[in-house]
């Protein structure tokens, strides 16, 4: 209990009905220090967040803030005393429709002493300073809704900056930056470290970890399991302490694929983008990693017909390819499980049966109406295969965590065999466990098709495939056997070339 | 867990209170005859509101149903008075408009980008202009005189008018209503389709994440169109059940079939805790609408407290969809 702890939250509980979520945290917040909140989807951390930021009330417990007691009925109310979180979710730190100026200084437009009238030359002004202590170089006329990802992150991140807080608390925010963009957020992070602001910061990702921690607190089922504060931190306490049971990285064991499923010829995806050439050969995982923005998304969807491409061609099992639609794409056995489930894979009101079923209501029904046994028994079988921690295939997805949404997402697409399957981003979001089970399913099952996963980060490129390809500028730019990988070629060929930042 | 049943069963036990409470206090409410006059009377707006209950699965709505089901009950009169064509024709002409508006309808919103109340309310309009247009804003009867001067001397055909009128003999002679058997034959049909079809359940996949059903190889925007071609037979056979039963085509009937079918398909939301459109539902909210209607009638309430019963009900029934269930956060 150091006297500098200027945030302290003491026995918090919160339950939902009878689902004990936070089973009594405490929690030191010091000025001047990043604290690392590490734990699994579905450990608590979102709960704790939002009670910290006044979105839910707490069952029990207390809080404080700077020795006097801090009971925040609302967000706005938190942020006021000085706590301003940025929330996981980037919208909710942005209204797309305003521009960049006016989303930086909203919260002047309200509250006490606001002026009644706009003026937008004042605003600018001000968004102005914001933005240049921020070193933010968007253009403040843009409109939020026409940023990429990571523009709008940075903007809902400076927004939050500009309430000038005495405690910051960053849910996830690199999960969609790139590197450079994340090198920018860890220097923004340093300096608010040197004005004296207590950070919490929630991540999975290890590399901010050892880039900013000076503490690290590990949560698992809605308890601390671990406080890590001696320098040097104990990392591999930190996770096991998150995770309940020692990680082994699992190597993968390269195999290579005599015989070619897909091969695309010269296929080029964006204008002035060097044309892609590459096999995928049955039986192989294949992991094309690289920089957000820089085209993966784009191959995914013209691999699955919802784009198409500027030139090439493309052929699966030795006949022409080229798919209009979705639906053609899948009608060829090819398959696509989207990045952001939320936007492009759940159907929101559906159970988990229905949501599995979806693309293959045609395969379960006679004469258009549905079979609902056979559904039935996919979704059971899919749950059991998958390790889909649910009560039964008629729970909501709105009731599952995102490890398990996403594994719904992917047994989705695992109930019916494919020719070629395609993951865009299938860890985004996903607890490290879950990851892993998923990752551990798609190569268990990789006999028979093609698997091709998109993903931003190396690790999980490494853990997974047995063949990784590197994208830049919107084309293939490397290919590595995992085995034996030249890392440092590898992260060469990620970082080659400038950056695309959509601005 | 008395939450759950509350909104589960809170529609189905406020109907049925209703029903006691109107048995109670107003003789002669609980008889066959009673029973299937309030069918009758909610049974061409349970039409219009089973059809734009298609919409709504998709996400979308139709303003256009009202307006659909005058022209079509103007249609049939000039067909069979003004052209003095037989009854198949005029159903037929019907049906044909109800397609077409639906297509329209459909054709604007998913390719011209149209909001789909916007696109629909410049339908309603369209329409009822649309309409008044044949007969330069007359109301169509046998013997009516025509813009040129000459006389129209067809009439409804006896088939066509027993639509409207023709009473089927069930255990008391006499008892049912056609279009009363039309409404539960259309309601059972909807929804299975919805229920128990693939197409159904594509059908609400796209109302609820139209990327996700796109991903998933489904064909968003026909479901789109359908749901509105659906719409617009659905207000049209409506308006042929209006025709026959009126037995003219006039030009000021309708007026609130719009406004009742939309809340038969709201109220239908809170059917069973459903908190999205369903079929059984909107068949619910209808008859529900239809009983309050009968109950007061029979009470000797004044006709103009109809209106004002008939919002309370909705925006109740609102509530309970959106705030008990919890649904609305999202």
């Amino acid at each position: 209990m150091g006297p500098d702890a200027v945030f302290r939250v003491e026995g918090l509980r919160k339950s939902f009905g009878q689902n004990e979520v936070l089973g009594g945290i405490s929690l030191e917040l010091h000025s001047g220090e990043v604290t690392v909140l590490m734990g699994a989807n579905g450990a608590g951390k979102s709960t704790l967040v939002k009670i910290v930021s006044g979105v839910y009330a707490r069952g029990a417990g207390s809080m404080q803030l700077a020795g006097k007691a801090f009971d925040p009925q609302t967000p706005a109310e938190a942020i006021r005393a000085g706590v301003v979180t940025v929330h996981q979710n980037i919208n909710d730190g942005v209204v797309a429709d305003l521009d960049v100026a006016t989303n930086l200084t909203l919260d002047r437009l309200s509250g006490k002493g606001a002026s009644m009238l706009f003026r937008p030359a004042n605003v600018r002004a001000e968004a102005k300073a914001v933005a240049d202590r921020m070193g933010l170089t968007i253009d403040l006329r843009a409109r939020v809704s026409d940023l990429s990802l990571a523009d709008r992150q940075m903007v809902a991140i400076a927004r939050a900056m500009a309430h000038e807080p005495k405690v910051l608390i960053l849910d996830e925010p690199t999960s969609s930056l790139s590197s450079t963009e994340a090198d920018r957020l860890f220097s923004l992070i340093d300096r608010l470290r040197g004005h004296g602001v207590a950070i919490l910061y929630i991540s999975h990702r290890m590399s901010d970890i050892r880039r900013l921690a000076d503490r690290i607190v590990s949560m698992r089922d809605g308890v601390i399991s671990g406080a890590f504060d001696q320098k040097p931190l104990d990392y591999e306490g930190a996770v096991n302490a998150m995770l309940g049971r020692k990680i082994h990285l699992d190597r993968v064991v390269a195999r290579s694929s005599a015989r070619a499923v897909f091969t695309a010829e010269s296929l080029r995806i964006a204008h002035g983008a060097k044309p892609i050439s590459m096999t995928l050969g049955t039986g192989e995982v294949v992991a094309i990693t690289g920089l957000v923005g820089v085209g993966k998304t784009a191959l995914a969807e013209t691999l699955f017909g919802v784009r198409r491409p500027l030139a090439g061609t493309m052929h699966m099992d030795g006949k022409p390819y080229a798919p209009g639609s979705a639906r053609e794409a899948i009608a060829a056995g090819v398959f696509l499980v989207a990045k952001d489930r939320a936007a492009s894979g759940i159907v929101g009101g559906f159970n988990i049966e229905r949501n599995i079923s979806l693309p293959f209501l045609k395969r379960m029904s006679g004469f258009g109406v549905m079979k609902k046994r056979a559904e039935r028994a996919i979704a059971r079988r899919q749950i059991d295969e998958l390790g889909i921690v649910c009560r039964s295939e008629k729970d909501e997805l709105s009731a599952l965590s995102g490890g398990n949404q996403q594994k719904v997402m992917v047994a989705r697409w695992m109930s019916q065999a494919s020719r070629l399957f395609i993951l865009d981003e299938p860890f985004q979001g996903v607890d490290i466990s879950a990851r892993r089970d998923i990752a551990a399913k798609l190569r268990a099952s990789a006999d028979g098709r093609a698997t091709l996963i998109f993903v931003t980060e190396i690790d999980e490129a490494l853990e997974t495939a047995d063949r990784i390809l590197v994208m830049s500028e919107h084309t293939i730019v490397g290919e590595h056997r995992n085995a034996d990988i030249d890392l440092d070629r590898l992260l060469a060929e990620v970082a080659g070339g400038p950056l695309h930042s959509a601005a | 867990m008395m939450r759950d049943y509350a909104i589960r069963y809170g529609f189905i036990v406020l109907l049925v209170g209703l029903i006691a409470y109107f048995a109670s206090a107003a003789d002669g409410f609980v008889s066959p005859q009673s029973a299937v006059f309030i069918f009758q009377s909610v049974a061409i707006t349970g039409v219009l509101a089973l059809g734009v209950t298609a919409t709504l699965v998709v996400g979308g709505f139709d303003l256009s149903i009202g307006s659909v089901a005058t022209s079509a009950m103007m249609a049939a009169s000039y067909a069979m008075v003004v052209l003095e064509q037989n009854a198949i024709v005029a159903v037929i002409a019907c049906l044909v408009i109800g397609v077409i508006v639906g297509l329209i309808n459909g054709w604007l919103i998913v390719y011209m980008r149209v909001p789909d109340l916007l696109a629909t309310l410049g339908m309603m309009f369209l329409l009822l202009g649309l309409q008044r247009i044949p007969t330069e804003g007359r109301s169509i009867a046998t013997g009516m005189t025509m813009p040129d001067g000459s006389v129209a001397n067809g009439k409804f055909s006896e088939a066509f008018l027993a639509l409207g009128r023709h009473r089927i003999d069930f255990f008391i002679p006499s008892l049912i209503p056609v279009s009363v058997v039309v409404l539960v034959v259309l309601a059972v049909l909807i929804w299975f389709f919805l229920e128990y079809t693939r197409f159904g359940r594509m059908m609400y996949a796209v109302g609820s994440n139209e990327r996700a059903a796109e991903l998933a190889g489904a064909p968003v925007k026909a479901y789109k169109i359908w749901a509105y071609v659906i719409s617009g037979v659905f207000a049209s056979i409506g308006g042929i059940l209006l025709a026959a039963r009126l037995g003219r085509g006039d030009i000021a009937s309708g007026n609130n079939l719009l406004l009742d079918a939309v809340a038969a398909a709201l109220i239908g939301y809170a059917v069973l805790g459903a908190a999205k459109p369903n079929a059984f539902g909107t068949a619910v909210g209808a008859v529900f609408v239809g009983v309050l209607l009968q109950g007061l009638t029979m009470m000797n309430a004044p006709y103009y407290t109809q209106d004002f019963v008939k919002g309370a009900v909705l925006v109740v029934a609102l509530v309970f969809t959106f705030a008990l269930s919890g649904r609305g956060k999202r």
